[in-house]
């Protein structure tokens, strides 16, 4: 495992809509500012444990941890544009994704 | 979400434009809904695990994307009716958000379809002799045609015939359906390349010889990616009826012994640079010798079959050029512009060939509304005999238009985005959709296209520099092409950052090179200040009728070079 | 390990011999590839005598021992490693009569594509057959009722159904 340096959160697709999601206290959230936040290797573990076997349950897909940080207003925010992008949704459609609230699926 | 009615009227007197689904076509597509319906419960159930699923929803052009799953439906050979595309936009409308990307393979892709209505929409496909069969996944892929087949003036013989034969000789092969890697066909029966064969795995090249016999051109080990190949000749003139045993041969070679160890080295051009085109040929060749020629040899009458269902519209007889089109063009300047960079020579008088512009300034290459879709289905039902193309450079054509119809058909596409007349300049851009959507992206390539589409967006520069392709690709697998671009743009991530490498001197057709690196990357800003460098550079030293690409031929890839460092002496800002 | 057979889960009459262990002189038993031209020599016609091959072989190296074959299995080292389709085809254009095998961790998915190769059996590992029962084996190979090629073997040629239909 990669060494810890940034707190991190779970990323992962919902199997059934392909839908972004991210562990939450309470299971998966669509919402990333909702996701737990690990703050050391052992917690982050503790996440990749739960999102194996939620694959192995058939509920998500491509689960990995991304690093973050945490902003102002407390939410995690990915460190990588990639993530970014998945967290907000494509940059030349600002009406489609999780950036734009009417367009939820 | 409003919904749609799905029932699709078949216009009584629309003529066959294009291949019709028999009995057996029909069954076959049903059975693979039924197959794929049931797939994905067994996924959703658990008894396909993700990784034995994979397969099988890419071979039903499925992916799994940064944001959703995407769908990509196949546009074989690129030809569609009115009546189909009216039925994609309803499929977006219905089960994605309003619009559909057309991409460099003749293909169209959704962007956010729910696994679980994935059987649903391609049952709708279905019902328009449509499907996804292929168009991923490591097996033959969607065989890919020249757009102007049918319709140029340059043509031997119409590939779509072939094609579609091969269509049906790929779907759900036995043996050729868990290959290293993908495979990609295509086929152009003209004399100028518009297909770009000599960069896929396999070009075909319809050819007649000196008895007047039809055969192929067989190009093997084309191919983008990370490491970019051109073609080269198995087969000089591989008669029709040795077609399918010759293909058969080679994707026999091709699957035992192309490589599995590494996926970057596992596609045919990598088979064929390592061993030699002549080693190729002749276990291609021995392999041919030892089949059963019988049992692949030609049946004249099945080709026949679908040849017939390409025959030409019952066109009207004409005057060649068309003295309305004239009086048109100088009354409306703008309308004018058009009809000169947007229209080409078709093969019957008084007819033309329309290139509709998926590429308005500052849009996003390749993608069409639903609302574009239905005006682009009337369009071609009131001037076109109801059928469409899409080309692999991402736009739809009207193949078949009278001249004096121009006019109105221009008046048509023009409020709703659809009459840039910009095809073929540099603001026609192929991009892949890149990091916005896909998750195999190492940068974004949209936003660059459409910073270079504005800052070219005066229309009579444009026109002024003339023919040039810019391809831009978001990550190595170089699905934008940007290698045969005249400029490519390739996206990489470099210290955690998006940046863009440029090359000069790609070019697709039959006189096929790979272009050159121009120098370190640059950043996203950057970019369009480079290519505005390059250009006005090409500008100065170009000679009479010389287009970017000739130019650089001749005065040399180092000259372009020096432009840069010394405008980045110059203090410019790149 | 489960074989299918014709749609079915079957009893395995055919014994995997280990390396190790002494060649029988009666009964149905797969050696190894390397094992092969020894066992050719020491068994006689009582014993009935199946191999076990890689996926990269050459069939020409097994043309000789065709005729004293009753079974080849092939490995598949992975379900989307597709050489194993290739060799079987070869073997069968080679005039290979007995039974031919998958070996490996095949899906249902995948039965058609055996079948139209030559195969015959699917011998799988017991945690895919727990999870693919014999239900889905069954209904996979009733799932097309034809194909588009020729020269391969199962379901009906669509283009020999045209053929037969332009004819009539």
């Amino acid at each position: 495992m990669a060494a810890f340096k940034h707190p991190q959160i779970l990323i992962a697709s919902n199997l059934a809509d392909g839908e972004v999601v991210f562990l939450g206290p309470s299971g998966w959230e669509r919402d990333h500012r909702r996701a737990c936040v690990a703050q050391n290797a052992d917690e982050a573990a503790a996440f990749e444990a739960a999102g194996k076997r939620d694959v192995s349950a058939n509920r998500v897909v491509d689960v990995y941890l991304a690093d973050v940080e945490i902003g102002g207003d407390g939410a995690p925010t990915p460190l990588h544009y990639r993530e970014r992008m998945r967290v907000k949704g494509p940059s030349v459609r600002l009406d489609l994704g999780k950036q734009f609230p009417g367009s939820a699926a | 979400m409003t919904a749609v009615d799905l029932r699709v009227a078949q216009r009584p007197n629309a003529p066959v434009t294009t291949y019709r689904y028999d009995e057996y076509d029909a069954a076959f597509v049903r059975e693979r809904v039924a197959e794929f319906r049931e797939q994905v419960r067994r996924r959703l159930s658990g008894a396909l695990t993700e990784e034995e699923f994979r397969p099988f929803r890419l071979m039903n052009g499925l992916y799994l994307q940064l944001h959703a799953y995407m769908l990509r439906v196949a546009i074989p050979y690129g030809t569609l009716t009115a009546r189909q595309m009216r039925r994609l936009a309803d499929i977006a409308d219905r089960w994605d958000k309003g619009y559909g990307h057309f991409t460099t393979r003749q293909n169209l892709q959704y962007n956010w379809p729910k696994l679980v209505d994935t059987p649903d929409i391609l049952e709708a496909l279905a019902d328009v002799e449509m499907h996804a069969i292929q168009t991923s996944g490591n097996c033959i892929r969607n065989v890919t045609a020249d757009h102007f087949a049918g319709v140029a003036p340059d043509e031997i013989e119409d590939p779509r015939p072939t094609a579609e034969f091969l269509r049906q000789w790929s779907s759900l092969h036995p043996e050729f359906s868990f290959l290293p890697r993908k495979f990609k066909i295509a086929v152009t029966g003209a004399e100028h390349d518009r297909a770009a064969i000599m960069v896929h795995d396999v070009g075909l090249r319809i050819l007649r010889n000196e008895r007047g016999e039809i055969g192929y051109q067989v190009v093997v080990g084309g191919g983008l990616g990370r490491s970019p190949f051109v073609g080269k000749i198995v087969g000089d003139f591989v008669p029709r009826e040795d077609l399918l045993a010759f293909l058969e041969a080679i994707m026999r070679v091709y699957n035992r012994f192309g490589r599995r160890d590494n996926k970057y080295k596992a596609r045919i051009k990598i088979l064929v640079h390592e061993k030699g085109i002549d080693e190729i040929r002749a276990a291609v060749e021995a392999e041919f010798a030892a089949m059963d020629c019988s049992v692949f040899s030609h049946d004249p009458a099945e080709f026949e079959r679908i040849a017939s269902f390409f025959a030409p519209p019952p066109y009207e007889t004409l005057p060649a050029a068309s003295s309305a089109l004239r009086t048109a063009k100088l009354e409306t300047p703008a309308f004018a512009n058009f009809v000169d960079v947007n229209v080409s020579a078709h093969k019957i008088p008084g007819y033309a060939i329309v290139t509709v512009s998926l590429k308005p300034i500052g849009g996003i290459p390749g993608d069409a509304t639903s609302e574009q879709m239905r005006v682009l289905a009337d369009a071609s039902e009131r001037f076109g005999f109801g059928e469409l193309r899409v080309s692999h450079e991402q736009n739809i054509i009207l193949p078949h238009v009278k001249q004096d119809d121009l006019l109105a058909l221009w008046r048509m596409l023009e409020p709703v985005g659809l009459a840039t007349a910009n095809a073929g300049l540099v603001s026609d851009i192929i991009s892949c959709p890149g990091l916005d959507y896909c998750s195999l992206a190492t940068a974004r390539s949209i936003p660059i296209a459409q910073a270079i589409s504005k800052r070219f967006s005066d229309m009579s520069r444009q026109r002024r520099i003339g023919k040039l392709g810019i391809k831009i690709s978001g990550c190595i697998n170089a699905c934008g092409h940007h290698h045969v671009g005249a400029i490519g743009v390739l996206g990489l991530e470099k210290k955690g950052q998006e940046s863009y490498q440029i090359t000069l001197g790609g070019d697709p057709t039959f006189s096929a090179s790979i272009g050159e690196i121009l120098g370190p990357g640059v950043t996203a800003d950057q970019v369009p200040d480079v290519i505005e460098h390059l250009v006005d550079f090409y500008l100065a030293e170009r000679a009479e009728g010389e287009a970017f690409i000739d130019t650089w031929r001749r005065i040399g890839h180092v000259r372009f070079k020096d432009v840069l460092r010394r405008e980045g002496e110059d203090g410019a800002d790149i | 390990m489960a074989l299918i057979s014709e749609g079915r889960f079957v009893e395995d009459s055919w014994r995997r011999l280990a390396d190790e262990e002494a060649l029988p002189k009666t009964g149905e038993v797969i050696v190894s590839l390397p094992r092969l031209e020894h066992a050719l020599e020491v068994l006689g016609t009582e014993s009935s005598l199946g191999v076990i091959v890689p996926n990269t072989t050459e069939p020409s190296s097994l043309i000789q021992a065709l005729p004293r074959l009753q079974l080849i299995s092939i490995s598949f080292p992975a379900f989307s490693d597709g050489r194993g389709f290739s060799l079987a085809a070869l073997l069968r254009r080679a005039g290979f009569k007995g039974e031919l095998r998958a070996s490996g961790r095949l899906v249902a998915d995948q039965y058609a594509h055996a079948i139209g190769c030559g195969f015959d059996t699917i011998e799988i590992p017991d945690d895919l057959a727990d999870r693919q029962d014999e239900e889905q084996w069954r209904v996979a190979l009733n799932t097309y009722s034809m194909s588009y090629q020729r020269g391969y073997a199962g379901r009906g040629s669509i283009l020999e159904a045209r053929r037969r239909a332009a004819r009539s």
